[in-house]
C-alpha cells in the first residue's frame, strides 16, 4: 500500500498497540492494514463502495460491506471496541449526530476527522465571493457534492457540548497535512483539516 | 461442448467413487453400515496437502461442479464459472474437491442405490440425512484423501450450511469459510416452499410412497411442478420481468390453457428437464435437510454460542435481490460471527438475479471472491 495519509498517521499515533478498532467508511482499509501491521491492533472495517471493499478483502482487511447510515445496531454490541474511527465521513451522513453516539455506543472512544468549514478561505469564499466554498479538502460544487452536513470546528464541538461528550484531543492540519503554529493558535480559521479523540462523559 | 474445451477450464474429468466401510451413525440415529461417495477433484494436492478445497453443493448439485465428462458434453460442471485455471477457485494453485452428498441421485449412495441389507433399491427407506451427516461423511472423504486441514471450505445455498456446519464441527479442519447466499436456519416461508414442493412430490399419482423405481415409473409430474416452484424462488420478480415480460409465444393470446406467455414456457422447460436428471426421493431429502438445519438451536437461539468455537476466518457473501436467502440472513451469520470476534468479511452484492446470482460470475462478485481466494493462495505454502 502507499505511504499512510498524513491524517491517518495522527490518528494511529492517537491508538494504543493492541487496542481493537472499527473503522467506519475504511475505504480500501489502508488504516486498519497499517494499524494491524505496525500497532497489532484487531480491527473491522465499514465500508459501501464496492471497489473499496474488493480492495480491503484483497488487503486481507476485515470489511463489513454496510451503510453507516443505517446505523451499527445490526452487527455491534455496546462497548465491543477501543476506539471507532470515521475519517472524512461524518460530512457525508445523513444522521451524524445518531452514528456519532453509535460510535460511542460501541466503542469507548470516538476519532473522527473533517473538512473545517470555518477555515478563512471557506469564509472569504461566502463572504466576499457570495458562493458555496470550494476547496482542495471540499472539491465538489453544492449540486453534486457528497457532503451534506458540513461544520466548523466551533460547530462540532457544540454538539459534543449538546451530546455531553468529552473531547480528549484535537489537532488541526492543512490539506498537506501539515499543522503549524498559526493553527494552534486560531485552529477553526486557519484549520483545513479537523481531528478529535473523544469519549462519554 | 464447445467445439474445442475452453483453456480456462479443468477439462475432461472422471468422477471417482471411494467405498465407506466404518459405519456411519446419522442424527437421526439409524446408522449406515456402509457407504459410498462418488467425487471429482480438479487440479493438484500439494506435499504439504495444505491446498485442498472443499466444493459443497446446494440442493440439486452433485459432485460434477467443473469441466466436462465427455468431448460432446453440451454444458461443463455446474460451478465452472468459479472453478477452473485462473478462475475464483485457481486449479492451478488449489486441489478441489466436490462429492456428491449421501442421499444425493448422482452415484453417492442414496435413494436410487442398492440397500445392501435387502439386495433392493433403498428408495424410500433411505434414512433422512441432515447437514452434520453431510459434513461428517465429507470428514472422511478427506481422511482418505489425507487431507487434515482444508484450505477452505466453500458453498452456496445448501451448501454454505454445510460451511457452517464445518466450522463448528471441525473447527480445526479449515482454515477459510467462504458462505455464500446462505441463511443461518430457513424462514417459515421457506420451509412452507418445501412442504409445497413435498406435497408436489408425494401427490403425484406415480409416486407410490416412493417405491415408483420398483414400478418403473418416475413421478414426472410432481417433479416438474417442484421444479418449477423451486425456479420461481430462485429467481427475482425483476429478473423474471427482464427476462420474460408478458411476451407471449405466438404473438397473441389464445383463449386456452396451452402454453402462452414465455415464461410459461420456460418453467415448463426447466421443470421437464428435471425429471431427466433428477430423483424424487433425493429431492425429499435435500428439502429435509434444509429444513432441519438450525445450528443455534442447540444453544436456545443463540447464534453467536453456536458459533463460538469456530477458528475459520470467513467470507460471507449475499445477495440484494435474493428473496429465499435474504441479505438479513447472512448479516445475522456475520453478527454473530463479530459477537465472538472472529474474523470476518461480508460482501453485500448488487444484482437482480435473486438467489440464482450465486451461480452467476457477476463482477463485483467474482472480485470479492477472487480476491479473497488470492488470500488463501498466498497463505499456502509452496512446495
Amino acid at each position: 500500500m502507499t505511504e499512510l495519509r498524513a491524517d491517518l498517521a495522527i490518528i494511529s499515533e492517537w491508538i494504543a498497540p493492541g487496542s481493537r478498532v472499527l473503522d467506519l467508511g475504511c475505504g480500501d482499509g489502508t488504516l486498519l492494514d497499517y494499524l494491524k501491521r505496525e500497532r497489532d491492533v484487531d480491527g473491522y472495517g465499514l465500508e459501501i463502495d464496492p471497489d473499496n471493499v474488493v480492495a480491503c478483502i484483497r488487503h486481507g482487511v476485515n470489511v463489513i460491506q454496510s451503510d453507516l447510515d443505517a446505523g451499527l445496531s445490526d452487527y455491534f454490541d455496546a462497548d465491543s471496541f477501543d476506539y471507532v474511527v470515521m475519517t472524512q465521513t461524518l460530512q457525508a451522513m445523513h444522521y451524524p449526530s445518531r452514528l456519532i453516539s453509535e460510535m460511542l455506543r460501541v466503542g469507548r472512544e470516538g476519532i473522527v476527522t473533517f473538512p473545517n468549514m470555518g477555515h478563512w478561505r471557506a469564509r472569504a469564499q461566502l463572504a466576499l465571493g457570495g458562493h458555496m466554498p470550494v476547496s482542495r479538502a471540499l472539491p465538489n460544487q453544492w449540486y453534486d457534492t457528497p457532503n451534506i452536513h458540513l461544520c466548523t470546528l466551533s460547530d462540532f464541538e457544540a454538539l459534543c457540548r449538546h451530546m455531553d461528550i468529552e473531547i480528549l484531543q484535537r489537532n488541526v492540519v492543512d490539506t498537506a497535512h501539515r499543522s503549524n503554529f498559526g493553527m494552534t493558535l486560531l485552529p477553526n480559521l486557519l484549520g483545513e483539516l479537523a481531528l478529535y479523540r473523544f469519549r462519554r462523559r | 461442448m464447445p467445439d474445442s474445451i475452453p483453456v480456462d477450464s479443468v477439462g475432461l474429468v472422471t468422477p471417482q467413487t471411494r467405498h465407506f466401510a466404518d459405519p456411519l451413525t446419522l442424527d437421526c440415529g439409524k446408522i449406515l453400515a456402509q457407504y459410498e461417495l462418488v467425487y471429482e477433484t480438479y487440479g493438484q494436492l500439494n506435499a504439504a496437502a495444505d491446498n485442498a478445497i472443499l466444493i459443497c453443493h446446494a440442493l440439486s448439485g452433485d459432485h460434477h461442479a467443473a469441466g466436462y465428462h465427455r468431448k460432446d458434453d453440451k454444458k461443463p460442471g455446474w460451478w465452472d464459472t468459479a472453478i477452473g485455471p485462473g478462475k475464483p477457485i485457481d486449479t492451478d494453485r488449489f486441489f478441489v474437491v466436490s462429492l456428491n452428498n449421501l442421499g444425493g441421485c448422482k452415484g453417492s449412495t442414496g435413494p436410487n442405490t442398492i440397500n445392501p441389507a435387502t439386495g433392493k433399491l433403498w428408495g424410500p427407506d433411505f434414512p433422512i440425512v441432515t447437514v452434520r451427516d453431510w459434513v461428517n461423511s465429507q470428514a472422511r472423504l478427506a481422511d482418505v484423501l489425507g487431507i487434515r486441514q482444508w484450505a477452505a471450505v466453500i458453498g452456496g445455498s445448501l451448501g454454505g450450511m454445510q460451511v457452517m456446519q464445518w466450522a463448528t464441527d471441525y473447527p480445526e479442519r479449515l482454515r477459510h469459510a467462504v458462505v455464500i447466499a446462505a441463511a443461518p436456519n430457513l424462514t417459515a416461508q421457506n420451509i412452507a416452499f418445501n412442504e409445497v414442493v413435498r406435497q408436489a412430490l408425494r401427490s403425484d399419482p406415480d409416486f407410490h410412497e416412493g417405491r415408483y423405481a420398483e414400478r418403473g415409473v418416475v413421478p414426472a409430474q410432481g417433479l416438474k411442478i417442484a421444479r418449477m416452484l423451486g425456479h420461481i424462488t430462485y429467481l427475482s420478480d425483476d429478473a423474471m420481468r427482464k427476462k420474460f415480460g408478458r411476451e407471449l409465444r405466438e404473438g397473441k393470446i389464445s383463449f386456452g390453457f396451452d402454453v402462452e406467455f414465455q415464461v410459461e414456457s420456460y418453467l415448463r422447460y426447466q421443470g421437464e428437464s428435471f425429471v431427466d436428471r433428477f430423483d424424487a426421493n433425493t429431492y425429499l431429502l435435500m428439502t429435509k435437510a434444509l429444513d432441519y438445519f438450525d445450528p443455534a438451536a442447540a444453544h436456545g437461539g443463540d447464534l453467536s454460542a453456536a458459533l463460538a468455537h469456530v477458528k475459520a476466518k470467513f467470507l460471507v457473501v449475499s445477495f440484494t435481490s435474493d428473496w429465499r436467502f435474504s441479505p438479513e440472513r447472512s448479516r445475522e451469520i456475520v453478527k454473530a460471527l463479530l459477537d465472538g470476534d472472529k474474523t470476518v468479511s461480508y460482501a453485500e452484492i448488487e444484482a437482480n438475479h435473486g438467489h440464482d446470482a450465486f451461480l452467476i460470475p457477476i463482477p463485483h462478485y467474482f472480485d470479492v471472491f477472487r480476491s479473497y481466494m488470492a488470500r488463501i493462495a498466498a497463505e499456502v505454502r509452496h512446495d
